[in-house]
């Protein structure tokens, strides 16, 4: 079979099955490609020889029969998840080193039903970026490129790398983590299927924390069947998180029926801005048609306080990672710089911090201390707090009203140029979330399709909204709109 | 309820040089929580242990690692809220206080500001006999601790050990009712019984399990009464915090200099600046930490890795139908059903397993004779070796027996004491030990009776000598009683002595 690392998560899975190739092969494929892929710079810590002996081990259970879904499936591994004794640094300075002794409980998991790892892939630092230009590795390049052109491209943020590993085939799928749009923002630049599903439904046990109350992990692939393979082998309670649910995980792949007949579609108001490109408005009515074709009813909503979802955002989210990241510190593990004669505790904190955080990260540590600090914490952290309950409150009302998905584009524009927003207000680079920071502050699930090209021929993602704890639904909502798209497109290979 | 009738004291004056000074005094009591793992990992806490070998990768904050709450020291705090006679709180939720220290692995303490697990509840502290005072409890909440920095094993260099790190506190915070040093001492001598009797707590201050942070602050005659009445705490002075003190010594010492400070300044036309201040036991005092300026800024805000802490009336029910006995009850039903004094009482009372020990000796026997018995002898003897009552050499069943053996006569109370001696060093059962060495009472009247008849022959002189003066029996029965070895009931040796010497 040529081309085996351009196998979607299923059809690996069932060649595998049948006999017609080994993770062993599978493995190669994608070792050779990310080999030769190193100016996306997807890949920063590979696990070449883990993944053979994974693979193999893999071949072994597939011969005996009865292999987990993923068993033998090749996937690469956003930096923020801990991977024992293979480096797991969020993608920060201050974490050099940093190898840990134990790992995640989603990862534990994916090795245990035999999936293979071929290395930690790069994101923005801390997760803190739309555009994984704030890493410590150096940005990801997207193996999408504007028609006739050699601009390199972000392939978005923060959890970049996975997708640009997805979209350059150099892995079947990746893991990624959520917390203002960091799945779907990349998935719906890089032209992959990205899912973010209900808070609780993932266990955050060993990925490393931005904003404990906003994260959430899911899948990167390239169709939304895969979406539902990877999720259900992600999902589960985890009696180590205290915030994951503990709730039965559904068969995400046999509910795609592809019948979304009497389903009622949201199609909210407020997110039209003003200013958005027409190539976008005109891919959300596409979207809709489309979803109105497969028998679907599509109904004008409300959702009234999504304005104040991203200054909401913005201030919870920095106020959770000022205290999450106050553990980085040079006492314990990672970075410590070095000291001159006569200088005590402060300045160890205050260099180490200095050189162990970039700007973006130093940014959000200030917001978030001083949101938090007495004098202004109602005025900030509080008001956010019940504007954020506000907004979940729009979309219960939404939902109630017996809506079943929402659809809305994911992104206002298609990728950007690698520096392009270098010397912008950070606010610029902050709107990219303005789709999807709403999902995260109400807890929803969300997941982003490629729905379209845009002029230069990028891709562009349409997103769906579900109902808590209703990923099932939604990515049969997703599956449908995919089909009726018939996104096929890929990168032209150029690196 | 427990009806205890008492008198509140007075409140403790000081005379500055112009005018008299009384103090007010609130704290903030840490209890470690009895439990064999940390508040929300699963690592031991065991005092003692090697530096940092009771740590989990939660305790060290290492990336990614989630709090996951401990279920028996919330049960612990509920359990130590009830002793309290405190409301509990079925809703409650953690929150995150910011601050950098070395010792701080996650740089946050997870601590409960904004909802406590228990709110209103009181300490009755005894302060002798018919007075007490009822301190006001505020709250209890749940927290980590720190671990401990070390700073004088290298010149250069400090180190940390964890093992501390994460072990669950009760901060018990009072109303300012307290009024004397004494007091002071007091409240928390009677929180630590109440909380040993709950098991919640170990309360040793030696080891750090028990430390109490001070507000200390001073008014003028009736300004606490207007205070009382109003709840308005404008009419009280200006409070200092005296941080982390470990003795009942210290705490009173720390007290008295920290209210005379406050008043000199005050009488000298100052004010008092609310600081946090650390009492240092070698100069014998109080100096500022920290001012209100430098005072940190917690940035308390809710822990988003936990859920609200939410209770189900019916398990509040059952612990509280499992609760112990408490000091208070006990003292009562010991003075009601043993008709011991309020003071026997309240010594039997003061540690749980005393006052068990001595129920056990007191049960179907003379109570007042019991507790004589458990306090002087006993206990006595048990001070003088260093011991406790768990590592009593005398079991509450051997003392049981001596005792029975007083009533029954076959020992006399002085006999009593020797077989005690022996049953304390050598062990064995004390009615063996009487037949064994020949150490009962003898009651034959005959042969007592041929005892005092040979003193009487062998001591023509003393016969006539007594004769004039009736007090010279004694000498008599002395002699008796000496010639048989200390056997002789002394009351029939008495009775026949004084029939034979007709008188």
């Amino acid at each position: 079979m040529g081309e085996m690392n351009k196998l979607t998560i299923a059809a690996a899975r069932d060649a595998m099955r049948a006999g017609d190739m080994t993770s062993t092969e599978l493995t190669e494929a994608c070792i050779q490609a990310i080999e030769g892929a190193d100016t996306l710079n997807a890949v920063v810590h590979p696990t070449f020889d883990r993944a053979r002996a994974q693979a193999a081990a893999a071949d072994s259970r597939l011969k005996a029969g009865d292999a987990p879904d993923l068993c033998g499936i090749p996937l690469g591994i956003k930096d923020l998840y801990c991977t024992r004794g293979v480096a797991s640094q969020a993608a920060s300075n201050i974490l050099t080193g940093f190898k840990p002794e134990y790992e995640s409980t989603i990862t534990q998991g994916l090795w245990d039903q035999g999936a293979v790892m071929l290395g930690k892939l790069n994101m923005d630092e801390f997760a803190m970026g739309s555009s994984n230009e704030t890493s410590i590795y150096g940005p990801v390049t997207s193996p999408w490129r504007r028609r006739d052109t050699d601009t390199r491209l972000t392939p978005g943020g923060s959890s970049g790398g996975s997708g640009a590993a997805v979209a350059a085939d150099l892995c079947l799928a990746a893991t990624g983590t959520d917390t203002g749009g960091s799945i779907r923002q990349p998935a719906a630049f890089t032209g992959i299927v990205g899912v973010k599903p209900t808070y609780g439904r993932c266990s955050r046990w060993g990925i490393i924390a931005f904003a404990s109350s906003l994260d959430q992990a899911g899948p990167m692939t390239k169709d939304v069947r895969d979406a539902a393979i990877l999720l259900k082998a992600m999902a589960g309670h985890d009696p180590k998180d205290s915030t994951s649910a503990n709730l039965p995980v559904p068969d995400f792949e046999a509910a795609l029926s592809g019948d979304i007949r009497g389903k009622k579609i949201g199609l909210p108001k407020e997110y039209r801005l003003e200013g958005m490109p027409g190539e976008i408005e005109s891919l959300w009515a596409q979207g809709a048609d489309m979803l109105r074709d497969a028998g679907a009813e599509i109904i004008d909503v409300s959702l009234p306080h999504t304005k104040y979802a991203l200054p909401a955002y913005y201030v919870i989210a920095p106020a959770e990672a000022s205290s999450n990241l106050a553990r980085y510190d040079g006492v314990k593990y990672g970075l410590r710089a070095a000291l001159d004669a006569n200088e005590g505790i402060t300045e160890m904190y205050e260099k180490t911090r200095a050189e162990g955080f970039g700007a973006e990260v130093q940014r959000r540590v200030m917001i978030g201390t001083y949101v938090l600090s007495a004098g202004f914490y109602d005025a900030y952290y509080n008001r956010a707090r019940r504007v954020r309950a506000l907004i979940k409150r729009d979309f219960e009302t939404v939902f109630a009203s017996g809506i079943d998905a929402i659809l809305t584009p994911t992104t206002p524009s298609a990728a950007f140029g690698l520096g392009e927003m270098a010397d912008q207000d950070p606010v610029k680079m902050y709107l990219n979330d303005v789709f999807t920071v709403t999902v995260n502050l109400a807890g929803l699930p969300g997941v982003s399709v490629p729905a379209g090209l845009d002029k230069d021929g990028l891709p562009l993602g349409l997103q769906l909204i579900g109902r808590p704890w209703e990923e099932a639904d939604m990515l049969n909502s997703a599956y449908v709109l995919e089909q009726a798209v018939g996104f096929v497109s890929k990168p032209e290979k150029w690196w | 309820m427990l009806d205890i009738t008492y008198t509140e004291p007075k409140a403790k004056t000081i005379a500055g040089a112009r005018d008299d000074w009384e103090l007010v005094i609130g704290m903030e009591v840490h209890a470690q929580v009895s439990s064999n793992a940390k508040l929300f990992s699963g690592a031991s806490t065991l005092f003692g242990a090697e530096p940092n070998s009771n740590v989990s990768f939660v305790d060290a904050a290492m990336p990614g690692m989630l709090p996951v709450i401990n279920e028996y020291c919330v049960e612990q705090a509920v359990r130590t809220g009830l002793g309290l006679q405190a409301e509990i709180n079925l809703f409650s939720a953690f929150d995150r206080k910011n601050y950098f220290y070395p010792d701080l692995p996650q740089g946050y303490q997870i601590s409960q500001l904004y909802h406590p697990i228990v709110g209103e509840g009181e300490v009755l502290v005894d302060m002798g006999q018919g007075t007490a005072r009822l301190v006001r409890v505020e709250r209890i909440h749940l927290e980590q601790d720190a671990g401990k920095s070390v700073h004088d094993m290298d010149p250069n260099m400090s180190f940390v050990d964890l093992n501390r790190t994460g072990v669950a506190l009760m901060e018990i915070v009072s109303r300012p009712d307290i009024r004397s040093p004494e007091e002071a001492a007091a409240y928390v001598v009677k929180l630590r019984q109440i909380l040993r009797y709950l098991g919640t707590c170990e309360g040793n201050m030696q080891n750090g399990n028990l430390r109490a942070d001070v507000n200390v602050s001073v008014c003028r005659p009736g300004a606490y009464e207007r205070y009382r009445e109003s709840g308005d705490f404008g009419h009280l002075g200006t409070r200092c915090e005296l941080k982390n003190m470990n003795s009942m010594r210290f705490i009173q010492q720390a007290i008295d200099y920290e209210a005379r400070r406050q008043i000199a300044i005050l009488e000298d036309g100052g004010s008092i600046d609310q600081e946090t201040r650390l009492y240092d036991a070698d100069k014998g005092e109080t100096r500022s930490m920290r001012s209100k300026e430098e005072a940190h800024d917690y940035r308390y805000f809710p822990c988003p890795d936990l859920l609200p802490l939410t209770l189900e009336q019916d398990w509040v029910d059952r612990i509280k139908a499992g609760l112990p006995e408490l000091p208070d009850a006990k003292k009562a039903r010991f003075i009601a059903d043993f008709g011991v004094t309020e003071y026997d009482a309240s010594v039997l009372t003061a540690d749980i397993a005393n006052a068990a020990y001595f129920e056990d000796v007191a049960k179907g026997r003379d109570g007042k004779q019991a507790a004589n018995w458990v306090i002087n002898e006993l206990f006595g003897r048990l001070n003088k070796d260093e011991k406790n009552i768990q590592d009593s050499p005398v079991s509450a069943a051997q003392l049981g027996k001596i005792l029975d053996l007083i009533s029954s006569g076959d020992i006399s109370g002085k006999i009593a004491k020797d077989l005690f001696e022996i049953v304390y060093t050598e062990g064995g059962d004390p009615a063996e030990i009487v037949e064994a060495r020949g150490m009962k009472q003898v009651t034959d009247l005959g042969a007592i009776e041929a005892a005092v008849d040979q003193i009487i022959i062998d001591n023509p002189e003393q016969v006539e000598k007594a004769k004039q003066n009736p007090k010279l029996a004694g000498w008599f029965v002395g002699q008796v009683m000496k010639a048989t070895g200390g056997k002789a009931n002394p009351k029939a040796v008495n009775q026949i002595v004084r029939q034979k010497l007709t008188f």
